[in-house]
């Protein structure tokens, strides 16, 4: 287990207070003056060497996102962003975050502010964190009574403006590009890359958008040093992480600890355990509802980072663990997460728009056992007609947890729906209805 | 996507109170010259609260006007984003978290306990007119589940009579309190914390 002293959020559970005085007796802005003289390329150059990758799911490096802004400030101004849209099913950390260690947050942005050169931070956070939203204000109206905000931040010669902009229920918004859109004050629907934010972002200007998590970690990261950082967890996977542990475990929690640590050991020690014993585990999603499941005799050696969790084809992604167990029908969770996706497709493009439909209409009849023994085939079809055939990565967020569904229990779908297709009997063959009419009014 | 319908009966005009016109002047001064578009999400809020949790269309009018941009766009937004009511949900809106953190800890119980204190379907007032329900996906509370949001606060670890209980309150305009319902503290692991002792034994 990591070391309380290591862990980065000391406030995780609010114990001591998220005020301005409580977070500076934690170690928040204490001479920030001087890793700000320390200059822009020293900064950069430690987040790099502590190999911090973004917490946001995709786990790109950050420091290497962050050289990606140019160099000198041109006609346009620089942009920093912060992605507070958390909306993936299984993951709570950002709101902790927000609600808790506001200052860790307010800090690092003015570290990366000043690292890319921007002026102006807008934090995006979703709608309904309207609460927490809150609390971050009073924290961010604190920051700038105390001068660590506006000119002259922190004593450190830089000004900045922190502000807060609300989302409204989209999940798709979370997409980096469709933040900017929504931000913009439009629908939220993701852009082309190329070009990229770090060049054409918000208004046409350069943008570099972190996630929450990320940047709060950056100020512990500079005063600890990178080598403490990377010294956590292994090999392009350091540091540490908040683990979001839901579903059927007996202590649902989040809890901060060092990367690479065994899921086993996440889900016994600190989550009490699977409800009904670890024998009664049947899957576990591993990183948001957009990875695909990993079934029990997997879990039992897993790691929990960002490479470990590739090589057994699902991933870490914002780390949000949803434990199921045997009490549940594997069928039934999935569907549910392909009527999320359903839901929130932007649509833009086509293949996601009509596709996670499907995917949604076909599980639940595989559900209920009303499909066709070829259906099963056919699932797997349209999940690969739609990963890799989107503008933004929802087609691949959205088709994942099907076809890990269909890697691994396969057979279990095969068992329940072996309709035949040719129609001997008169059997009323729902997939000749358009079945989501039937089933819910408004879906 | 999901299926957004105006509704039928819409006020005349609209226009935001001294107020609402106070916080939307603040709003838009937070993004650059030129740029007022930005302000629309914020700005529908503002609308939403100030008419009774949801927006008319003469609303939309009124901020295409007021940021000086085309009221188509105003629509779109408007209809693509879920957090918007395009027809009146009532004083207390209720909103259960069925996604599947949620389900498989028993979000069906509270949907049946809203089936039971407010109305048979979603987005249907109740009888007093008061309140309205409905489900909706992910609220990002999943280490806390099941829960649910009534306007702007989350309720926590509920069960079907912990909903009941709350339904009652607002069924008698009172506003129960937010959080936990099993009383356990923000989202440390109930009665297993193994972390950070110190600060909570300090």
């Amino acid at each position: 287990m990591l070391k309380d002293q290591d862990r980065i959020f000391q406030n995780l559970y609010n114990d001591k207070g998220s005020d301005v005085t409580s977070s500076q007796e934690r170690g928040d802005w204490v001479n920030t003056k001087k890793i700000t003289e320390k200059g822009r390329d020293w900064i950069i150059n430690e987040i790099k060497e502590s190999q911090l990758r973004g917490r946001g799911g995709a786990g790109f490096p950050t420091g290497l996102k962050w050289s990606f802004a140019p160099k000198e400030v041109g006609s346009r101004p620089h942009y920093l962003v912060i992605n507070g849209d958390e909306s993936e099913p299984g993951t709570c950390k950002d709101r902790d975050i927000l609600r808790f260690e506001p200052h860790k947050l307010i800090e690092g942005c003015l570290i990366a502010s000043y690292a890319v050169q921007a002026h102006v931070c807008y934090i995006y956070i979703r709608g309904e964190y309207f609460v927490d939203g809150q609390k971050l204000q009073v924290a961010i109206d604190e920051a700038y009574e105390k001068k660590l905000l506006g000119k002259n931040a922190a004593g450190t010669g830089w000004d900045l403006d922190v502000y807060i902009h609300y989302g409204a229920g989209a999940y798709i918004c979370g997409e980096e590009t469709a933040l900017l859109e929504s931000l913009e004050g439009k629908k939220g629907q993701p852009r082309l890359k190329p070009p990229f934010p770090a060049l054409i972002g918000l208004y046409g200007c350069p943008t570099i958008i972190n996630n929450v998590e990320t940047i709060a970690v950056v100020p512990t990261i500079l005063r600890r040093g990178a080598k403490w950082f990377a010294s956590l967890g292994r090999e392009k996977n350091t540091g540490t992480k908040i683990f979001c542990i839901s579903g059927n475990v007996n202590n649902p929690c989040n809890v901060e600890e060092e990367m690479s640590i065994p899921l086993k050991e996440l889900i016994e020690v600190h989550a009490g355990g699977v409800i009904g014993g670890w024998e009664n585990l049947q899957a576990v999603i591993p990183g948001g509802s957009s990875m695909p499941l990993i079934p029990k005799e997997r879990c039992e050696t897993l790691k929990m980072d960002f490479d470990a969790c590739v090589e057994e084809k699902s991933g870490l992604g914002t780390a949000g663990i949803v434990v199921i167990n045997k009490d549940q029908d594997i069928i039934k969770c999935m569907a549910r997460i392909a009527r999320f996706y359903k839901h929130e497709s932007c649509g833009q493009c086509t293949p996601c728009r009509e596709g996670s439909g499907w995917m949604w209409r076909m599980l639940e009849r595989m559900a209920k056992g009303d499909a066709t023994k070829d259906e099963v085939d056919m699932l797997g079809d349209v999940t690969n007609q739609i990963a890799g055939h989107t503008i933004c990565a929802f087609g691949e967020g959205s088709s994942w947890p099907v076809q890990g569904l269909l890697r691994h229990f396969k057979k279990e779908i095969e068992k329940r729906n072996n309709l035949d297709p040719i129609v001997q009997k008169k059997n009323n063959i729902p997939y000749l209805v358009d079945q989501h009419l039937l089933d819910k009014k408004n879906a | 996507m999901s299926l957004r319908k105006p509704a039928k009966d819409q006020p005349e005009s609209f226009e935001f109170n001294a107020s609402s016109l106070e916080a939307a002047k603040a709003i838009v001064a937070k993004y650059p010259e030129g740029k007022q578009q930005s302000a629309v999400m914020a700005l529908l809020y503002i609308a939403q609260k100030q008419n009774n949790n949801w927006i008319p269309l003469a609303a939309m009018k009124y901020i295409a006007k007021f940021l000086d941009m085309p009221y188509i766009k105003v629509y779109e937004v408007a209809t693509f984003y879920t957090m918007y009511n395009l027809a009146p949900v009532g004083k207390y809106f209720v909103q259960v978290c069925t996604t599947t953190p949620c389900m498989i800890r028993g979000a069906n119980q509270l949907v049946e306990a809203c089936k039971e204190k407010i109305s048979e379907n979603e987005r249907e007032l109740s009888n007093d007119k008061s309140c309205s329900w409905m489900e909706v996906e992910c609220l990002g509370a999943c280490v806390n589940a099941p829960m649910m949001q009534i306007n702007d606060d989350y309720y926590e670890d509920l069960d079907k009579q912990k909903t009941l209980d709350i339904l009652d309150k607002i069924l008698n305009g009172e506003t129960p309190k937010p959080g936990s319902y099993r009383g356990r503290v923000n989202n440390e692991p109930e009665n297993n914390r193994k972390t950070l002792m110190d600060l909570k034994n300090a």
